[in-house]
């Protein structure tokens, strides 16, 4: 199987959910009964077969390839032409499957849990569509695919969460869905801009390249910031991170499945998958950035959590701050275990939620049996006993809640300790020891709210009668759910189930390196890879790496324009030669031996808002590098790895370079080229310890107040008072909206509308006025001067016409003189 | 001098100048058909002049006399429709009768 | 002066001043006889010509059938036999220019006749013109004779039917 037949596959696989939201859109009042689900979840099963026949062959038979690509020119803008494709690598690959398969299975769910509904086949259309547009993000390998499609996963969503768009609940919850994403993608929107702008190209790959080679947008590693925020805007909007986080949980109002699916694979997915799609450009700052907003995330979100009652908003909450641990993650750097935990959370999240949904669905199956509509199936205080009545859901429910806790033998214990590792890393390295805490205490507090929803919803003894008279659903319900809590457990991912590090999943999903150059990136991160000789001179440049001799630099120097110059050839001449220049004289300021000054770790990081003065002083950047990457090893011992650097693949180049440094890595255990990786993989044991005993803590807090009652919920929350009401209102995060983005709105609208009033429609009334005037002048000219001519040409044809008419009198006589004048003139004439 | 070709052009030329007077001045019909007896009658003294002076021979006497029958044809039939005309309108005077037009 | 131009002045004389009595005199019956004068006058200059058969025909055609008939034709319409020059201006101006073109129309034919070169060439023989007349309108125009005939008998038949009176 070749490269092209793979391509091809994927392009089916992605055009398959749309070929079913084609025939379900189109056959949608002919197809009887559940044949529409059927259709659907048959084409997405076929779709699931072949991502999996895409993945495994991506990984297994072209593992050297980082990404095998096919690009195109869409069409041409000005002159030039706006390339476009389709790319997978092993992070598609992993997250093909991970859509096709939720996807899959909440098809397969919806078929029992929507039998009833009257927009049955709509409903299934729109899930096609909203896989389509899942899978085109994933195999996008450019921005402009991905925006499109990003946007499309934006429509559908709205589509599906304003389902039931009777409710006036589910149809502002739709647009507050989609207004609030509206907010994330404008930034995604510009920063796509900016980086178009600054490179002329969508596809990834250019533009990591270019910015490897030092191209900064606007000459600026500000500006280089800037993007990087602005383009994690959109995974903010999409990811619900905060601050616009609130419209993940008010989705609720769409169907479970919808839920289950938007919150395991599909929107929220998005936006991590794209942080961890576009990794390599993202500099240290917005990196912090990112690391904050999911820190930030994660605890209010949690927090959140705690206090809420309706089954399926604990969810909610619980994604958004799981969400915040894959953001935080990828934010510290962390960035397999960021994507780890984002496939982890799906397989347990999307189990949560098709047990609450089965469980609603019980609990309203139940309610019409005893023909009550007033109590809230979704209202945890309703349930309880649902252990004895439900013994399926229970017990996948609990191995998923386990999982998210983070309880080892599970996929969520890997992961989120991987992440956990990752900021306690990061925190060792530059200090932000805020990131750590906050993931602690946040992995406690999921551990409590977990604990407590399955406590309190499944345990004791049944609060209603609707509860007593739950029973347990259909195969085609329950089957999803073994499936997903079978995939929580551990030995999926990795044989040892205390430590990833070598299960398959870390060895195909490498650390991401950095495209960022040195001055501002973190230091500890790794550098992105290129076969261009230029970019040996960075690595040389970034990590102190002395070339052999000067005869050596000779040699390589005369690459450079060309390798410069031939991936943008549209760039301002000024810039590359500026850029240029900045190289040459890097390369020559380069030297490892000058500066040894001792600097503390934490300042490794050269401000990144001075960066364009620090490129002409190169020490500054370079030297504490050197320090923390190789303080011991002679100059000899690196220039011996020159040659295979170049010449070598990546892993090979890595083990080589961690060998040449080995006194100072652990005898080259892992393939870790740079600090951070060490660093968490020596946190790993603290982080495990530390998140066990967060975790040990919520989950026994949780069992004395809920299972053994040794306190009573409603007097702690009366004690806690204020704390109590801010968790319940959600940090009063919609009214504050409400007051301030809302009321803000209105004012400015208002204000608008004043401006309209008075200033437009004042400018309208005056052009109004002058053309007034001016038509009065011009019909008075019109009148007199145009219809004066008329006048006058139609007077003179009538004056001449009436002395000419007086020659046709009728009479005979005067016609015989005229007759024999006329041929009197023509004789004398032609005589 | 001797009488030539040119006295009977001119006489001729006279008469016809004469003729178109009547007709272009006289209201009465039959006047008019007068006038035109005139014209024809200059034109048959051209014939006859070129027969004699112009070698046209016999052959003008043939034309003179198709013109005199002609101009019979042409009287009986013009005060033929006089008639009519003066019947149904008792009057024929051309500018009235230009009233038949309408 | 010889005796032949006296005749010919004379017989000028006659169909001018006559011509002129025609298109002028105000009375019709007047315009009438000095038509008669004219056909006379006409029918001399034709046997001064040597043209002797067409002058008999001139006299018997004209003055005995056509002359005749317009008499009968002034008589029959009686009422017409006043002023029809019209009175006032736009009547004086319109037999102004009918003289103003008359004038040049002489004048002008004047001038081209004399000043024309006509192909001139002596007649071969002037005697019994009737009999090469009669040769000829039986021989070479006998189509223009029959076509004459024809023409006369659809005219006296057209007249007769015109001028009946009506039922």
């Amino acid at each position: 199987m070749g490269h092209n037949t793979l391509l091809i596959l994927a392009t089916i696989v992605l055009l398959l959910p749309l070929a079913s939201f084609l025939i379900l859109v189109t056959n949608r009042k002919r197809l009887p009964g559940r044949s529409a689900g059927i259709i659907g979840t048959s084409f997405i099963g076929i779709g699931l077969i072949l991502s999996i026949i895409i993945a495994a062959h991506k990984m297994v038979t072209f593992k050297m390839l980082p990404m095998i690509q096919y690009k195109f020119d869409w069409f041409t803008v000005g002159n030039i032409p706006v390339k476009v494709g389709i790319g997978i690598d092993n992070i598609t690959g992993i997250m093909l499957i991970v859509v096709m398969l939720i996807s899959f299975l909440v098809h397969l769910f919806s078929v029992e849990y929507m039998r009833d509904d009257v927009r049955f086949s709509r409903y299934f259309a729109y899930l096609g569509v909203f896989t389509f547009s899942m899978l085109g993000i994933v195999i996008a390998n450019n921005f402009f695919f991905m925006y499109i499609f990003w946007e499309l996963v934006g429509l559908s969503s709205y589509l599906l969460i304003g389902h039931w768009y009777e409710k006036d609940s589910a149809s502002n919850a739709a647009k507050k869905a989609f207004i609030t994403n509206r907010i994330g993608d404008l930034g995604f929107f510009i920063g796509i801009m900016i980086l178009y702008f600054s490179y002329n190209s969508f596809m990834f790959d250019e533009i990591f390249t270019k910015i490897n080679y030092g191209i900064l947008p606007f000459d600026s590693g500000t500006m280089l910031t800037v993007a990087g925020i602005l383009i994690f805007c959109g995974a903010i909007g999409k990811s619900a991170q905060f601050p616009l986080h609130v419209w993940l949980p008010d989705a609720m109002e769409g169907p479970t499945p919808v839920s289950a699916l938007i919150h395991a694979a599909t929107m929220v997915a998005a936006g991590v998958y794209m942080t961890a799609r576009v990794f390599p450009m993202f500099t240290g700052w917005a990196l912090i950035f990112i690391a904050y907003t999911g820190a930030i995330t994660a605890f209010i979100a949690a927090t959140i959590a705690i206090t809420q009652n309706d089954f399926k908003r604990v969810l909610a909450y619980s994604t958004v701050s799981q969400l915040g641990y894959m953001i935080m993650g990828l934010g510290v750097g962390a960035f397999t275990n960021g994507f780890f935990h984002l496939v982890t959370h799906a397989w347990f999240k999307a189990c949560l939620f098709l047990a609450s949904g089965s469980v609603i669905f019980a609990m309203h199956k139940a309610a019409h049996h005893f023909n009550d509509h007033h109590t809230d199936a979704q209202d945890i205080r309703n349930m309880g006993g649902l252990r004895k009545t439900m013994p399926l859901t229970y017990y996948t429910f609990l191995m998923a809640t386990i999982a998210i806790c983070g309880v080892p033998f599970t996929s969520g214990f890997l992961s989120k300790d991987g992440i956990l590792a990752g900021t306690l890393a990061y925190a060792q390295l530059n200090g932000h020891w805020l990131i750590p805490i906050i993931g602690f205490s946040a992995a406690g507090m999921t551990a409590f709210y977990m604990f407590r929803l399955a406590i309190v919803a499944f345990h004791g003894q049944p609060k209603t009668e609707i509860a007593g008279h739950t029973k347990e659903n259909n195969w085609v319900i329950v089957f999803p759910l073994v499936l997903l809590a079978t995939l929580s457990l551990w030995f999926f991912y990795s044989g040892n189930p205390l430590d990833p590090s070598k299960g398959w999943f870390h060895e195909k999903v490498k650390p991401q390196p950095t495209a960022v150059l040195g001055n501002l990136q973190w230091a500890f991160l790794i550098p992105y890879e290129s076969k261009n000789p230029s970019h040996q001179k960075v690595l040389q440049r970034v990590y102190g790496i002395e070339p052999k001799d000067e005869m050596d630099m000779m040699d390589e120097m005369p690459l450079k324009p060309e390798a410069m110059g031939m991936p943008n050839p549209h760039m301002k001449p000024d810039a590359k030669s500026a850029n240029q220049q900045a190289l040459t004289d890097d390369e020559m300021m380069v030297n490892p031996h000058t500066g040894k000054k001792e600097m503390p770790n934490d300042e490794m990081m050269v401000n990144p808002h001075t960066g364009k003065k620090e490129m002409q002083n190169e020490e500054m950047m370079v030297n504490p590098h050197t320090q923390a990457m190789a303080p011991n090893s002679s100059t000899a011992k690196v220039d011996a790895h020159i040659p295979q650097h170049a010449e070598m693949g990546k892993e090979k180049a890595k083990n080589d370079e961690h060998k040449a440094k080995g006194e100072h890595g652990e005898a080259g255990a892992h393939h870790a080229f740079n600090k951070f990786e060490e660093q968490s993989h020596a946190a790993h044991i603290p982080a495990m310890i530390i998140s066990l005993l967060c975790a040990g803590i919520g989950m026994l807090l949780s069992f004395s107040i809920y299972q053994f009652k040794f306190a009573d919920p409603d007097k702690l929350a009366l004690k806690a008072g204020p704390f109590y009401r801010l968790s319940f209102n959600k940090w009063y995060f919609d009214e504050i909206y409400n007051v301030t983005v809302i009321g803000g709105t209105m004012l400015f609208s208002k204000l608008l509308g004043l401006f309209d009033n008075k200033v437009v429609d004042g400018l309208v009334n005056l052009s109004a006025g002058i053309t007034r005037v001016t038509s009065y002048f011009v019909g008075h000219f019109d009148n007199i001067v145009v219809d004066g001519l008329v006048n006058l040409s139609a007077n003179v044809t009538g004056f001449s016409g009436n002395i000419i008419r007086k020659l046709q009198t009728g009479r005979v006589q005067s016609y015989v003189a005229f007759t024999i004048t006329g041929i009197i003139i023509l004789l004398y004439y032609f005589w | 001098m001797a009488i030539g070709l040119n006295h009977y052009l001119i006489v001729s030329a006279i008469l016809f100048a004469l003729g178109i007077f009547g007709i272009i001045t006289r209201k009465n019909a039959i006047m008019v058909l007068m006038g035109l007896e005139l014209v024809l009658n200059s034109a048959n003294i051209n014939f006859i002049a070129f027969s004699k002076f112009g070698g046209l021979n016999i052959e003008g006497h043939l034309a003179a006399i198709f013109v005199i029958i002609l101009a019979a044809a042409e009287a009986a039939v013009a005060l033929a429709i006089i008639l009519n005309i003066y019947q149904n309108w008792r009057n024929i005077n051309v500018d009235e009768i230009a009233k038949m037009k309408e | 002066m010889d005796l032949f131009e006296i005749i010919f002045y004379f017989f000028a004389a006659i169909v001018l001043v006559s011509a002129l009595v025609v298109v002028l005199s105000k009375n019709i019956m007047y315009s009438a006889f000095s038509l008669l004068f004219t056909f006379f006058g006409v029918a001399g200059l034709f046997v001064l010509l040597n043209a002797d058969f067409v002058g008999i025909t001139q006299i018997m055609v004209y003055v005995g059938g056509i002359l005749v008939l317009i008499i009968f034709g002034v008589m029959i319409t009686t009422k017409v036999t006043g002023v029809d020059i019209k009175e006032g201006i736009s009547g004086k101006l319109q037999y102004a220019g009918a003289g103003i073109i008359t004038l040049l129309t002489a004048i002008f034919l004047s001038l081209m006749f004399i000043n024309g070169k006509w192909i001139t060439g002596s007649s071969t023989d002037v005697h019994a013109t009737i009999h090469q007349i009669g040769t000829l309108l039986m021989t070479k125009y006998i189509l223009a004779f029959e076509a004459a005939a024809i023409l006369l008998l659809i005219a006296f038949i057209g007249a007769a039917l015109i001028g009946r009176r009506k039922a």
